[in-house]
This record gives structure tokens, C-alpha cells and sequence, in this order.
């Protein structure tokens, strides 16, 4: 039993720096993913990790397998997107999911491209899903820091976010934090993908950040309650996908990913606010 | 004049206000006295919803200007006719009212008792005590009005606008709410109302802004609400409906 689930991380290095690499993205990401959800504004996280990829191409092409120089070209690649996005809406009739699908597609395809014309296809399967297990400690010590550095952010942003979550007009009407709110979000989103391209890769990097959030929903109707059960969703998600990586043989970042998708299936189903509770068993109901 | 001045708290000097270069509100000289209550009526177009997102800056002006005269922008509280609030989101009751108190509490103020206090206070004057770990989610269209009400009440504001805070209630929480209404009056602050119903207007309102996009008439409501006016506001929302030449006036 012992062996099973502690000891490949007693035993391995490797181990021990992807479960921290895990930890961290649970801590970080998730409650990131939690307000994108409450937000309505899932599918742009997913947008957003495939708009950073032709930054981080761009930095593999001029330093190689570079943290630093994918970490930056990710980063500006990701939060031009999201500023370039949200100015033609607010100049333009377009409506911001519209500028944001055509410009992350754009994005998307030039990183494909720029890959594909100078890298190998090793290379882009590194850039696209990631490798947890070869985490080395600058990249740990990368993931480390957006967390801390989202934690505090969210915790300075958290009422004001909140509201602007709520009621976006209302916070408007009461303080000018509405800008500075909005933006601090997704300039934390692009932050917290850029750290779990890394780990997960850009295609996987969102599902750590959405499927704990989603499957909390199940689960709760209080904010903060919503934020512990997606972190620790994340946390065990983390933690069974890679002891099914090491015992099975499957790749990381889809172990953990689907790890994850299963844990939203469960909630799905037999959560609180899940189907068989809400439509096939249904609470009594009161007198009044 | 100058003790007229002092009395003010709101002045509108040819004020334009429109969309697109299409005026909502066209050339407005008028001003609200303080402690006032005032309706504010007109037909659908008449730029009512517009004039309060004008003077809470939503909208800037195409023209003239709106001058708040001794209060600062903070002191608006603004209760749109189809607010943003979103009733999926997973807060209480007592958490969405105490977002009144941003003002004074901000991003980082704690909760201490007293500020607990107020917030329950709040609920009771609206009639919610009791209903303050509920969920938004799970109010009734009445209910969400009173908390947003309630959420009013604790924004401590000197100029308080209600764009339809009637609409879709029922008839005893439009009377609650309107002898709420009354109670700030007391409090020393200005009420602004847009109503639709001019039964309601002329039951409770003492003050009227008839609106055709201009101004038709402004004061006594009993006078203000004449036959003639109101049929001079229709006409004359319908004539701007139909004219799109460029105003000679500036």
C-alpha cells in the first residue's frame, strides 16, 4: 500500500518535483479557473492557452528549449491577444468573444506554423502537452512564483473581482477598480497558463484550471467553499494522475487532465447540485 | 438667486445626451433642488433611462453639461431599470447587500460587528430579515428588488436615482418600497425616480419631469401632467422620431 501510493515519490526526484509542480498549479490556476467559470469566460481560458503559443514558439526558435525565452514570448503572445481583443470591442461593434476567436486563431496558427517550418515535431509535442515528470527546479521554482504571485494578487483583487463577477455595472457605478479588476484577471489568467504550459503544455494547461472550477459548482453555492473544493479536486487530481503516469505508463499531462475530467464527471453525477440529486432523486420538499 | 443656487444639488445646462449622434436627451436646462423628490415621466424614448446614465457618467455629454453642486460623483447611488446582477452567482443575501457599504469599507475593510449590524438593519427596513444566508438565487423578482434597495440604503448616498424600480413587483412591495423611498426623503436626500405609471406619479410624487427628449414641463405634478402635456410628449417624441437633419441650435 505504502509502495503504491507514497513510494515513487520517496524514491524519485522526478516525482517529488512534478507532485510541487502539481501543488502549485492547483493553488494558483484553479481559483483563476474558478472566476473564469463564474464569469461565464471558460472557453476564453481555452482560447487564451492556444493564443500564447506562437510566443513560446518564438522563444524555442531564438534560445532553444529556454524557460525564460518561452515563459516571455508565451506571456506577451498571451496578453497582446487579450488587450488586442478587448480594445476592438470597445472600438469596433464587434463583440469582445468574436475579436478574441479570431485573434487566438490567428495566434494559434502562426505558432503552428513557426514550429512546424524550424522546430521538429518532438518539439511541438513538448510545446503542446507539456512534461510534468521533467520538471527541473527553474521551472518549479517558475510555477512557484505566478502562484504566490497570483494568491496575493487574487487576495488584493478578490472583492473587488468578486463584484465585478456579480455586478459588473454596480461596481462601475461605486468605484473605478472595474478596469483594474477586469484586466488584473486576465493579465492572472495568461500568467497562470504561461506556468502550466510547462508542466501540462498549452493544450492541457487550461484543463487544470477549468475542470477542478466546473466540478466544484456541483458541489457548492458559497464562493469560498467553491474555491476549496476545486483546489483540492486539483490537489487529488494532480496527485492520482501521476501515480496512474507511473504505475501505467501513461503520459502525464493527459493523466492528469483526465484524472481531473473525472472528477467532473463524479461531480456531474452525484454531486449535491449534480443530476441524480437534482432529477432522479430529488429532496423533499418543505411545507413552505 | 444665490440661495436658489445653494438649494440645488443637480443642474442641467443645455445638455445633450444621445447615441450615435442621435439626441436621447436635446438641449435640457433644469435644475433638482436638494431634499427634492422628483418623477421623472415621458413616453418610451423620451431619454428618462438616459438622463440618470448621464449624470452617473455612463454617458458623456454631446453637448452642455451636468453640475453637481455640492456633493461628489461618490454620492450617486444608481439602480438601473435591467441590472447586471447575476442570480447564478453562488453569494448570500447578506453578502450582496454589504457590497453597499464599498464606499466606506473598500477592497480591504474587515466586517466588524457594527458594519454586521448595519447590513442586518438594511434587511429588516426592506422586509428580508431573516433571509440573509439565502442565496440570491433563490429570491423571488420582489425580493431581489428589496435587496437591491437594501443594497441602496447602505451606499449612504446624498442623490439617490431609480431608473423603473417598480417594474414586475407586486403591489405590496411598491408600497413598501415607495414608504422606504419616502423615509430618505427625511434623511435629507434627493430622489430621482423614472415611472412609467402616472397613477403612481401623481399618487406619490409631489415633483414631475415631463421628458419628450426636450423638456415639456417641470414642477407641480398635478400641473406638469396635464392633458396637454402629455399628448405635447408624445407628439413630440414622435416628430423627433421622424426628423433626422442635423440641429440647428449646435
Amino acid at each position: 500500500m505504502y509502495d503504491f501510493f507514497i513510494g515513487p515519490f520517496e524514491e524519485f526526484a522526478f516525482m517529488r518535483r512534478a507532485m510541487a509542480g502539481c501543488l502549485a498549479l492547483a493553488l494558483g490556476a484553479t481559483p483563476v479557473g474558478v472566476f473564469l467559470t463564474l464569469r461565464r469566460m471558460s472557453l476564453t481560458g481555452d482560447a487564451m492557452s492556444h493564443a500564447i503559443l506562437p510566443g513560446a514558439a518564438v522563444g524555442y526558435l531564438l534560445a532553444g528549449l529556454s524557460l525564460g525565452a518561452m515563459t516571455i514570448g508565451g506571456a506577451i503572445a498571451g496578453f497582446t491577444v487579450a488587450m488586442l481583443s478587448g480594445w476592438v470591442a470597445r472600438v469596433t461593434a464587434a463583440r469582445e468573444d468574436s475579436s478574441l476567436a479570431a485573434f487566438y486563431l490567428i495566434s494559434l496558427a502562426t505558432g503552428v506554423l513557426i514550429v512546424s517550418m524550424r522546430g521538429s515535431n518532438v518539439d511541438l509535442l513538448h510545446i503542446l502537452f507539456g512534461s510534468a515528470l521533467a520538471l527541473n527546479n527553474a521551472a518549479l521554482f517558475l510555477i512557484a512564483g505566478i502562484s504566490t504571485t497570483t494568491l496575493v494578487a487574487l487576495a488584493i483583487l478578490y472583492r473587488p473581482l468578486v463584484m465585478e463577477c456579480l455586478d459588473p455595472e454596480f461596481l462601475r457605478s461605486v468605484s473605478r477598480l472595474s478596469p483594474v479588476a477586469h484586466y488584473g484577471f486576465l493579465f492572472l489568467v495568461v500568467l497562470n497558463l504561461v506556468g502550466g504550459f510547462h508542466a501540462l503544455g498549452t493544450l492541457m494547461a487550461v484543463g487544470i484550471m477549468i475542470l477542478p472550477a466546473a466540478a466544484a459548482r456541483f458541489w457548492s453555492r458559497d464562493i469560498s467553499r467553491l474555491l476549496a473544493v476545486a483546489v483540492t479536486g486539483a490537489v487529488v487530481s494532480g496527485y492520482v494522475g501521476l501515480l496512474l503516469s507511473y504505475h501505467v505508463g501513461l503520459p502525464t499531462g493527459p493523466a492528469i487532465i483526465l484524472t481531473a475530467g473525472s472528477f467532473y464527471i463524479l461531480s456531474l453525477t452525484f454531486g449535491v447540485d449534480g443530476v441524480i440529486r437534482s432529477h432522479i432523486h430529488p429532496k423533499r420538499h418543505f411545507q413552505k | 438667486m444665490g440661495a436658489d443656487m445653494k438649494k440645488e444639488i443637480l443642474r442641467f445646462e443645455n445638455l445633450t445626451l444621445g447615441y450615435e449622434r442621435h439626441p436621447a436627451v436635446h438641449h435640457l436646462d433644469f435644475s433638482v433642488r436638494r431634499n427634492a423628490m422628483v418623477a421623472v415621466a415621458g413616453p418610451n424614448g423620451a431619454g428618462k433611462s438616459t438622463l440618470l446614465k448621464g449624470i452617473i457618467r455612463t454617458i458623456k455629454p454631446m453637448g452642455g453639461s451636468i453640475r453637481l453642486c455640492g456633493i461628489k460623483q461618490r454620492e450617486i447611488a444608481y439602480l438601473p431599470q435591467r441590472t447586471s446582477l447575476d442570480t447564478t452567482f453562488p453569494i448570500t443575501v447578506f453578502d450582496m447587500v454589504a457590497m453597499g457599504m464599498w464606499q466606506a469599507a473598500g477592497a480591504f475593510g474587515c466586517f466588524d460587528r457594527q458594519r454586521n449590524a448595519r447590513v442586518m438593519q438594511a434587511l429588516q427596513r426592506v422586509g428580508l430579515a431573516g433571509m440573509e444566508h439565502r442565496p440570491i438565487g433563490s429570491l423571488s423578482g420582489g425580493q431581489a428588488q428589496r435587496a437591491l434597495f437594501a443594497r441602496l440604503l447602505l451606499q449612504d448616498a446624498s442623490l439617490i436615482l431609480l431608473d423603473e424600480p417598480f417594474n414586475a413587483i407586486d403591489s405590496a412591495s411598491v408600497r413598501d418600497l415607495l414608504g422606504l423611498i419616502h423615509t430618505w426623503r427625511e434623511e435629507d436626500k434627493t430622489i430621482l425616480v423614472v415611472l412609467h405609471d402616472l397613477d403612481l406619479i401623481r399618487s406619490a410624487f409631489s415633483e414631475t419631469i415631463l421628458l419628450a427628449r426636450e423638456l415639456v414641463a417641470g414642477g407641480a405634478t398635478d400641473k406638469v401632467l396635464s392633458a396637454y402635456n402629455l399628448s405635447q410628449a408624445q407628439h413630440l417624441c414622435e416628430r423627433f422620431e421622424s426628423q433626422s437633419l442635423l440641429c440647428e441650435r449646435g
